[in-house]
């Protein structure tokens, strides 16, 4: 039954993954920018979750209000840096958000403290297959949660003026700026568009499980790993492989035990890097 | 040729007289070298190569570990000494240090250059950022399972060797400082060896056009591999010196500590100027006296200063002081510069 237990936890932890890993996809398709610090803003998502939780609000509302701070924190970092990189080699843009990344990391520490926190959210536990099967609500509850967000954001993206623009700015930047797109715009949106799904993921996080100012490199590696391995623009693609990953990692934490299991994730991207590379190298191609 | 000689006889003579002019200084100077070392290797692979990576961290790591580990197992059960207090148990006779120091740094620049060639098949495959962030996850990926291996001390660390009690209160640091400074000479040379040659060259192609030179009959990939090679040679070396100086190993604070020194070496290099010989050290030494001169002000603000001077040095100064002084005065780097040529050009936007 352990096997079945490790199969949901990695399935359910598996769909906020992939949330996260659509915002890294969308920015990277818009902006051709690999954001170093998606999982720093995840962190501070769930700090602003924490913090109503410790005002006495219940932290499921953090859901609603931390993407709508995180928004704007997300345009402002536009605004300040990622505007400025946009354009150029992509190490400089992996570089600038490392430093991001670090700062955004030491900040949370002094504002935060350096303690494990959680929101408790009281919601209980649920009891399947004759009680060998424990399944903490909230993570039914975050999952289900991470499912509408992603499937709101496909029809925002399909239907609305905006998603319409981002569309087209991925395609062909210059098409669209001629074609009368303020790509300027358009970028600072989808930046924080992406800080914003972030921030529910942060939420989620702070409810299901912990959260800690140092945390954010391994939520960067892990959703860096489903979009390779899912491809750009191929949304049934990173829901799948985010729940692959979590539960990949569920069954390292078994077997290998805690101690290697963000060592495992990485070592799992160095796989996947390299065999995509050897892959390809049969077709004299690489990595593009 | 005369003007360089005289520099480099002032610089080697400062060198060598720096730690009985400023006596209180030796650790910082030590770690000094330690950081050019860093700066002048990971340019050999970011700058020459453009392979820009966040891994060589793996091989410095590597080196510190292995250098520790060989000069206890050398006359020590291993196991027993990082179980707890070894170094109160056991004691090295300063004749046992010196011999396991020297066969560890052998073993911390030999074992990290096999592991690059090793491996550099495999992921020097990948390019732009995708060898960045892999090359992270390595890094990373030896932080976190180094830091679950019970026999290099696993969580809690591993006491490298104390020095030997000489008579000398002064040995320990003019020590240490002497080995860096030695190897940093030789780094130095030997780098500057490799650029004088038609290998610099085969890595400047790569940077440049990796396809059109693999079209005009290079083996890329033996050429990325030995530039690997080199790197991860010098890396050790300084990663088993710092061991040392440290006197304690962690698995993510000291060893493969991709927050601090990973990224140092990467902003030393881009902030001296990728791809030129003297950029790596100017850059380091700046970067240091920085460090050193400034992180006392923002006490426990270090790392808020850190990424604030990453970004700033990443978005305002990509070329580095070098690549200003080229872009200033062109003539003093040996380009012909054509004065109508330079007027007629405008900038496109």
């Amino acid at each position: 039954m352990l096997t079945l237990q490790a199969v949901l936890d990695g399935l359910l932890l598996g769909i906020l993954f992939a949330l996260i890993a659509y915002g890294m996809a969308l920015q990277w398709g818009v902006m051709n920018i690999i954001n170093i610090a998606q999982g720093d803003l995840v962190i501070l998502g769930g700090y602003i979750a924490y913090f109503m939780y410790l005002y006495g609000i219940h932290p499921a509302w953090g859901v609603i209000v931390s993407p709508i701070i995180m928004y704007f924190v997300g345009v402002v970092i536009y605004k300040l840096v990622i505007n400025k990189v946009v354009d150029r080699d992509l190490f400089i843009s992996i570089l600038a958000t490392f430093g991001i990344s670090i700062l955004f990391m030491q900040l949370m520490n002094f504002a935060f403290g350096a303690d494990v926190v959680l929101a408790n959210s009281g919601y209980g536990t649920t009891m399947l297959f004759d009680n060998s099967v424990t399944l903490p609500n909230s993570k039914i509850f975050s999952a289900f949660i991470s499912i509408v967000f992603a499937i709101g954001l496909v029809i925002y993206m399909k239907k609305s003026k905006l998603g319409r623009a981002i569309r087209a700015t991925a395609q062909n930047a210059r098409a669209a700026k001629i074609l009368g797109v303020d790509t300027e715009k358009v970028y600072a949106a989808t930046f924080g568009i992406n800080a914003a799904l972030c921030g529910v993921a942060g939420a989620l996080i702070s409810i299901t499980f912990t959260i800690h100012p140092y945390m954010g490199l391994p939520y960067t590696i892990r959703s860096f790993m489903i979009v390779i391995v899912a491809g750009l623009g191929n949304l049934p693609g990173v829901a799948m492989s985010g729940m692959g990953l979590g539960v990949f990692e569920e069954f390292a934490d078994y077997i290998l035990g805690t101690e290697f299991r963000i060592g495992s994730v990485f070592l799992l991207l160095v796989l996947i890097l390299v065999y995509r590379r050897f892959k390809l190298s049969r077709k004299r191609e690489y990595l593009k | 040729m005369n003007k360089n000689i005289i520099l480099y006889s002032a610089i080697l003579i400062f060198g060598i007289a720096a730690p009985f002019i400023f006596p209180a200084f030796k650790v910082q100077l030590s770690i000094l070298c330690i950081l050019i070392i860093l700066s002048i290797t990971w340019n050999v692979q970011g700058g020459e190569m453009g392979y820009n990576t966040f891994g060589n961290i793996l091989f410095y790591g590597l080196g510190m570990y292995l250098c520790a580990s060989v000069q206890v197992g050398m006359f020590f059960p291993l196991a027993e000494w990082t179980e707890g207090g070894g170094e109160k148990t056991f004691v090295h006779t300063p004749a046992q240090f010196f011999q396991g120091f020297g066969v560890g740094l052998a073993f911390a620049a030999v074992v990290p250059a096999i592991i690059a060639g090793l491996i550099g098949y495999s992921i020097l495959g990948l390019r732009g950022h995708y060898f960045a962030i892999c090359t992270l996850g390595l890094g990373v990926a030896a932080g976190e399972i180094s830091g679950g291996i019970e026999i290099i001390g696993a969580g809690q660390g591993f006491t490298t060797p104390p020095f030997p009690n000489v008579d000398r209160l002064e040995a320990r640091g003019e020590f240490f400082y002497f080995c860096s400074f030695i190897v940093l000479v030789f780094t130095f040379l030997a780098v500057k060896a490799i650029y004088s040659t038609r290998f610099k060259l085969v890595l400047n192609a790569i940077r440049d056009n990796e396809d059109k030179a693999e079209a005009m009959g290079i083996q890329t990939m033996k050429y990325k591999i030995i530039g690997w090679m080199i790197s991860a040679f010098f890396c050790g070396l300084a990663g088993g010196i710092m061991g040392g100086l440290v006197g304690y190993i962690d698995s993510t604070d000291v060893a493969f500590d991709g927050r601090e020194m990973g990224v140092f070496m990467v902003l030393m290099a881009i902030l001296g100027g990728k791809g030129t010989l003297w950029g790596p050290v100017i850059g380091a030494t700046l970067f240091h006296i920085f460090k050193e001169g400034f992180w006392t002000f923002f006490l426990g603000w270090q790392y808020v200063a850190l990424g604030v001077l990453i970004v700033v040095i990443v978005i305002y100064f990509p070329e580095g002081i070098m690549g200003w002084l080229r872009e200033k005065y062109p003539e003093r780097f040996g380009e012909v510069v054509d004065e109508a040529d330079r007027k007629a050009q405008v900038t496109l936007k």
